[in-house]
């Protein structure tokens, strides 16, 4: 028993990462908290269109887009006689190739689905199987083929390394650290996606619950279904990074649903996932120092727990109306329709 | 705007759609008046939603061209107010009644803008309309069928358009809300809007609907409703479906 059960250490576990370590938990806190809360908005509206899924497909297929893009930088580096040059060349673009490559791969994913969808009876749960998988495949045999001009790190691929993300160059502006640079990214992609969610409400809203009408007054659908699944390309591909191509579906789908069971309003349910990314994301460092494991999978094991807080507090917020009902029944009814006179 | 009154709500011409290649309308033909209450009646499958959705541009055409106000459709959106089936949406969409009834205010607001008083304000005076103003700050999922209806009948409303499609509104709705729907599209009518309703139900049909379009895949009839409604054409609408032949005698009968 002993030993299923790690050593408690508080100073380590607790205050640690408040303290001495600050420095380097901290990062880890808010690259966490960004990470969920950016993947964890958009989830929300994901959840909604019934679209889970597709963050599942988007997460994988990046890959056949992320090595075609780095296949494709090796091709047009400048080749220099002693390949100073050319190294200096590749850390400018590789990020930028990075982020083409997997939007372009996201957006061939979803026509994809659409297109077998549409076209053939093949259901669009199966035809988001069939997408992804292939595109995935494809991504292997790439990789496989062309090993050598390729550094993806494969294990980096499936479970991220949110433990990296403070050892990374910090990006410093005017002579004061801001960051490190992949933090500093996904910073960047939170607000954008906050400010695009602030633009673009009304249309998120009036496409998810009504599509047919959002075209009736000139809102295009599909329009806003390729801008939501561009702008999830972006987040996924920012996001995989530090957390891995399977623990983001768990940061994109966990904050929503647990939100869900909670209010009925999606403006409140969008307040309530910032705060399942600050505890997952704070909670789930103190989890992976006690356990002594990777902090991206910790966190989402916190998301989960939470989850099923929500589910414990929705079953008893529905016992405690079901008891209100029954004595409001009894002094007759409060809710008949009203009649049209 | 200056389309002026001559011209026709909706103007269809040689319509054809198809589902998975299999076609629904045939060149459909249609010229509907101003300030008409335009009945859609036709058995299962032959095409009533499908003709709505096609005229408001939500279906690809495989030949044909719909006007609005002597306008392409999509050019004159604006004018068209839309009540799906009720089952078409997902009523657990967390959201209230007053939101929904908002998304209808959309079409006047343009990008990025979100709706201010004004629109509470006539979104309000809808609800109130379709008496579920004290229901204004209700989750949707709390509503009974008939509620739900009266939500997008004031959705509807809030859209202030001239012509309406509206796509079964009766199904599964108590008397009250029947009533009150009957009465609104009576309202609507004198107001000058035109309304056409996908309705399943003959009986009342004759009742409530000024002119009916008979539908099966093509318009069997097209005219004011004592003229059309006549066993002869409901039997060249409804073809040899015996359940429906029988309701079809009784309601010839009733009319007579």
């Amino acid at each position: 028993m002993k030993d299923l059960i790690p050593k408690f250490d508080y100073e380590l576990v607790v205050t640690g990462p408040w303290t001495t370590d600050f420095d380097m938990y901290g990062w880890m806190m808010l690259m966490g908290f960004l990470v969920t809360l950016s993947c964890g908005l958009a989830g929300n509206f994901l959840i909604w269109r019934r679209m889970a899924l597709v963050g599942d497909a988007i997460s994988h297929s990046i890959l056949p887009g992320l090595v075609i893009a780095f296949l494709a930088l090796a091709a047009v580096v400048p080749h220099d006689a002693d390949g100073e040059h050319s190294a200096e060349f590749m850390m400018r673009w590789r990020t930028p190739a990075m982020f083409v490559g997997a939007v372009a791969a996201a957006l061939v994913t979803v026509v994809i689905i659409e297109v077998i969808h549409k076209w053939t009876r093949v259901k669009q749960d199966a035809a988001i199987g069939i997408s992804f998988t292939s595109l995935f495949a494809i991504g292997v045999l790439l990789i496989n083929r062309f090993a050598s001009n390729i550094h993806l790190d494969q294990e980096c691929v499936l479970y991220g390394e949110l433990e990296y993300v403070p050892l990374e160059p910090m990006l410093s502006l005017g002579g004061t650290n801001i960051g490190p640079l992949p933090l500093v990214r996904m910073a960047l992609v939170t607000v954008i996606v906050i400010v695009l969610l602030l633009l673009f409400y009304k249309e998120l809203l009036v496409t998810s619950f009504d599509p047919n009408l959002a075209y009736s007054i000139g809102v295009n659908p599909s329009v806003v279904h390729y801008g939501l699944m561009m702008t999830l390309a972006v987040v996924i591909v920012s996001a995989f990074e530090s957390v891995g191509a399977i623990l983001v579906i768990g940061m994109l789908i966990l904050p929503g649903a647990t939100a869900a069971l909670i209010s009925q309003r999606l403006e409140v349910c969008l307040w309530l996932t910032v705060l399942h990314a600050a505890l997952s994301a704070v909670l789930g460092i103190h989890l992976s120092l006690w356990l002594n494991s990777n902090s991206a999978a910790a966190m989402v094991i916190v998301g989960t727990a939470l989850f099923v807080m929500a589910w414990a507090f929705h079953g008893l917020q529905k016992f405690v109306l079901l008891r209100r009902a029954v004595r409001s029944d009894a002094d007759g009814p409060e809710d008949s329709i009203p009649n049209a006179a | 705007m200056s389309d002026g009154s001559s011209e026709s709500p909706l103007e269809i011409h040689d319509l054809t759609v198809s589902y998975h290649k299999k076609p629904v309308l045939w060149g459909i033909d249609l010229c509907v008046p101003k300030g008409k209450l335009v009945g859609i009646v036709g058995p299962n499958g032959a095409g009533k939603s499908t003709l709505i959705k096609a005229a408001m541009g939500l279906m690809p055409l495989n030949s044909g061209w719909v006007k609005v106000f002597g306008k392409p459709v999509k050019k004159n959106l604006r004018r068209v107010g839309y009540v799906p089936q009720r089952e078409s949406v997902d009523w657990d969409f967390p959201v209230s009644v007053m939101d929904v009834v908002l998304m209808g205010r959309y079409g006047h607001l343009g990008l990025v803008k979100r709706p201010g008083k004004t629109d509470r304000d006539k979104a309000r005076e809808c609800l109130d309309k379709v008496k579920m103003l004290p229901y204004a700050n209700r989750q949707i999922s709390n509503l009974s069928g008939g509620q739900q209806q009266r939500v997008f009948l004031a959705r509807a409303l809030a859209q202030e358009s001239d012509l309406y499609f509206m796509d079964e509104p009766f199904v599964g709705v108590d008397a009250a809300t029947e009533t009150a729907i009957v009465d609104l599209l009576k309202e609507l009518k004198e107001r000058g809007k035109t309304i056409l309703v996908v309705h399943h139900d003959l009986p009342t049909a004759k009742e409530y609907f000024d002119m009916l379009l008979m539908l099966n895949m093509r318009v069997v009839a097209f005219g004011e409703t004592n003229e059309v409604f006549t066993s002869e054409l409901l039997q060249k609408t409804y073809g040899g479906r015996l359940t429906i032949l029988s309701e079809v005698a009784e309601a010839v009968g009733k009319q007579q």
